[in-house]
């Protein structure tokens, strides 16, 4: 009984780090249809942001959304100078040019701030572990489930219930129509790019106890960015977010019971996952 | 008389010429990372080389000694060869020396025995690697010099039940068996050992299963940088420590990453033969030669490998020059005071014989950082893994 409240509390835990930090991307490859490989590039921009900030004195919850809008003010102008000529060129384009931009990125934080770890210090009220009664866990850890739950939530809602959601799946579904009924597709892809890259930003500088930022973040992660989105399907958030908790959950079940099968396992499952339904677990078939 | 004189100048010329001949330039290649994820190794070679070299000049006995830098990148076999094969053959560098990683050695190892290159390994830590070829010496560790010494204090201190938990891959599995072995013949119990995928991101289960076993101790290996981080906020954050469960390891609280583990890291037992902490005039000159330098990074165990192999570098090469089976003679048994203690260069094992410290990790009460603090020397021993 213990062990199945143990897998579960962990499991949740650290899908829910998985989600956080994969969100950003779901927004960006999933609903935007780039291949956007420079995801963990704005994660770690937001993380060694937090971490100057850190060092400058900036408490973190001033820190955390100055970060963020760091973060943005960076990627705005990439979206504007690099993203907007590369939406409509092929896959293979695109992942050339956004991994070349993961590479300037992990040069230009390495030139920076040097490659050992950044941390980025936690407020007191994080740090304490929290009694569940029959174990404790980080409350840093409580908080990510929030937070997480909290941005499916706000995604869903802005995605299905404003017109700015209404407008972004016209554009995205087929963009000359869109703009030929009048909606401002350049802005509207602009505002959602940003949205990805804040979502990015969140999630490392949430997820840095667990995935802890430094420069070579955006590679050394990027595989488990990708297969959120992959097994989650293209294009839903709510898929992303079922499958960051599903591989969870089966991750820390492998570790509890059998330790060093816990790599393999998780592979073989999305390898399994993706051979039956290649579109994910709620992507739609590409028409 | 005339004719006397020019002969006698031209005698005395040709004896300068032949000086000058004789002060010759041997050349050293050092292969290692200066780029990619690993890069710090190849800064803190590069680092100690110019510390000894503005402490002790750039000649040995009647030779002028060269560096010439190699960037490997990271694990990566075939670029290690075929850069030694360029240094061997192209620049003609008589002595080789860097490797950080154990592929990466393995793979010179059929060419130095060729060639006939002394090639001083400054990290590598597998004991196997300098069976593969005579002229490997190693001014670094092994893992079993390491681990062995801390299952004997664990066991000193009371310890009696220990859970391992490594990282699964060569180096993690040699210090499980090393722990093991020397735990299990000093009559301790390992209740279980866990051999943790590399790829890890999350260790709450593993460290959530040993809090529930609760043994006396639990026994690490880790990679250093984000794995070692992730691990000991782990073992602090799901209360192990306060549950009584002491942290047993050794490079895990090494100087580059310690002041980012923070007041986690506090309390934490290690076993390890440097600490940029100990207290020798020695160390303290050799912090303040590569602090002397431009962006000086963090000194640790890499550093101080790299700065025992470039002294014996200049002892081989002031004792036999460019001949190499005669330098590698000259080194075996040399000994030597380095910054981390007395030093003896095994002549079976050509790894160096050196102090294993228990140390604890506390804040400097004067600089108000992180560092190692060496409580006493628990072992003096060579590479305990060469016979098995």
């Amino acid at each position: 009984m213990g062990l199945v409240l143990n897998i579960a509390i962990d499991g949740l835990a650290y899908g829910m780090i998985l989600f956080m930090i994969a969100v950003g991307l779901s927004v960006t490859m999933g609903l935007m249809r780039v291949v956007n490989l420079a995801h963990g590039g704005f994660a770690l921009i937001g993380g060694a942001l937090a971490h100057w900030l850190g060092d400058l004195g900036v408490g973190f919850w001033a820190a955390l959304p100055l970060a963020i809008l760091g973060t943005i003010a960076i990627a705005l102008p990439l979206e504007r100078l690099l993203y907007r000529r590369i939406y409509d060129l092929g896959e293979l384009q695109q992942v050339l040019a956004t991994i070349g931009l993961t590479f300037l990125m992990i040069a230009s934080v390495n030139w920076w701030q040097g490659s050992a770890l950044l941390t980025i210090p936690m407020p007191e009220l994080l740090r304490q572990p929290v009694d569940l009664g029959f174990r404790t866990l980080p409350a840093h850890r409580i908080a990510v489930i929030g937070l997480g739950f909290a941005v499916i939530l706000g995604l869903w809602g802005l995605l299905d219930r404003t017109r700015f959601g209404v407008r972004l799946r016209a554009a995205v579904d087929n963009r000359a129509i869109a703009s030929a009924h009048g909606i401002d597709t350049d802005r509207i892809y602009m505002i959602t790019f940003g949205l990805g890259a804040a979502l990015a930003a969140l999630g490392g500088i949430m997820g840095a106890e667990l995935l802890p930022i430094e420069a070579y973040y955006p590679l050394r992660y990027m595989v488990l960015f990708l297969i959120v989105v992959a097994v989650g399907g293209m294009g839903s958030i709510l898929g992303s977010f079922l499958a960051a908790i599903g591989l969870g959950m089966v991750e820390t079940a492998a570790r509890y019971i059998v330790p060093e099968l816990a790599t393999v396992g998780f592979f073989v499952l999305v390898i399994a996952l993706l051979a039956l339904r290649p579109q994910g677990l709620l992507g739609r078939v590409q028409p | 008389m005339k004719l006397a004189l020019t002969a006698a100048l031209g005698v005395t010329l040709w004896v300068a010429g032949l000086g000058a001949a004789v002060a010759d330039t041997i050349k050293v290649g050092v292969i290692a990372p200066f780029s990619g994820p690993f890069a710090l190794y190849g800064t803190q070679y590069q680092q100690a080389i110019e510390a000894y070299r503005a402490q002790h000049g750039s000649s040995a006995g009647a030779h002028e000694i060269e560096f010439i830098y190699k960037d490997s990148g990271g694990v990566n076999p075939d670029l290690a060869r075929s850069l030694a094969q360029e240094l061997l053959i192209r620049d003609r560098v008589d002595y080789l020396a860097g490797f950080t990683f154990t592929p990466n050695a393995l793979a010179v190892a059929p060419l130095i025995s060729q060639s006939e290159t002394p090639t001083v390994i400054f990290n590598a830590a597998t004991s196997s690697i300098n069976r593969d070829s005579e002229f490997f010496l190693r001014t670094s560790f092994t893992l079993w010099q390491v681990s062995a010494p801390l299952a004997d204090w664990a066991y000193d201190q009371g310890i009696r039940t220990v859970i391992t938990t490594v990282a699964d891959y060569g180096p993690g599995i040699d210090a499980e068996t090393g722990f093991k072995q020397t735990f299990e013949a000093r009559g301790g119990t390992i209740v279980d050992s866990v051999r943790m995928p590399l790829a890890t991101t999350d260790f709450t289960p593993f460290l959530q299963s040993v809090r529930e076993a609760d043994p006396d101790a639990v026994f690490v290996f880790v990679p250093g940088g984000p794995t070692t981080f992730a691990y000991t906020k782990t073992y602090n954050e799901n209360g192990l420590r306060e549950a009584g469960i002491e942290f047993l390891g050794t490079a895990e609280t090494e100087e580059s990453n310690l002041q980012s583990l923070g007041d986690a890291a506090i309390g934490l037992n290690t076993a390890y033969h440097y600490s940029a902490a100990h207290d020798s005039e020695l160390n303290r000159d050799f912090l303040a030669a590569v602090a002397a330098l431009d962006n000086p990074a963090p000194v640790n165990w890499a550093s101080v490998g790299a700065y025992d192999g470039v002294h014996l570098i200049y002892h081989m090469v002031a004792a036999a020059g460019s001949d190499g089976p005669a330098a590698v003679a000259a080194a075996k048994g040399l000994e030597w005071e380095s910054p981390r203690g007395p030093l003896v260069m095994d002549p079976d094992a050509r790894t160096v014989v050196q102090n294993v410290y228990h140390r604890v990790v506390e804040r400097n009460p004067e600089t108000g950082l992180l560092q190692n603090t060496e409580t006493g020397v628990i072992a003096t021993v060579g590479d305990l893994g060469w016979d098995r």
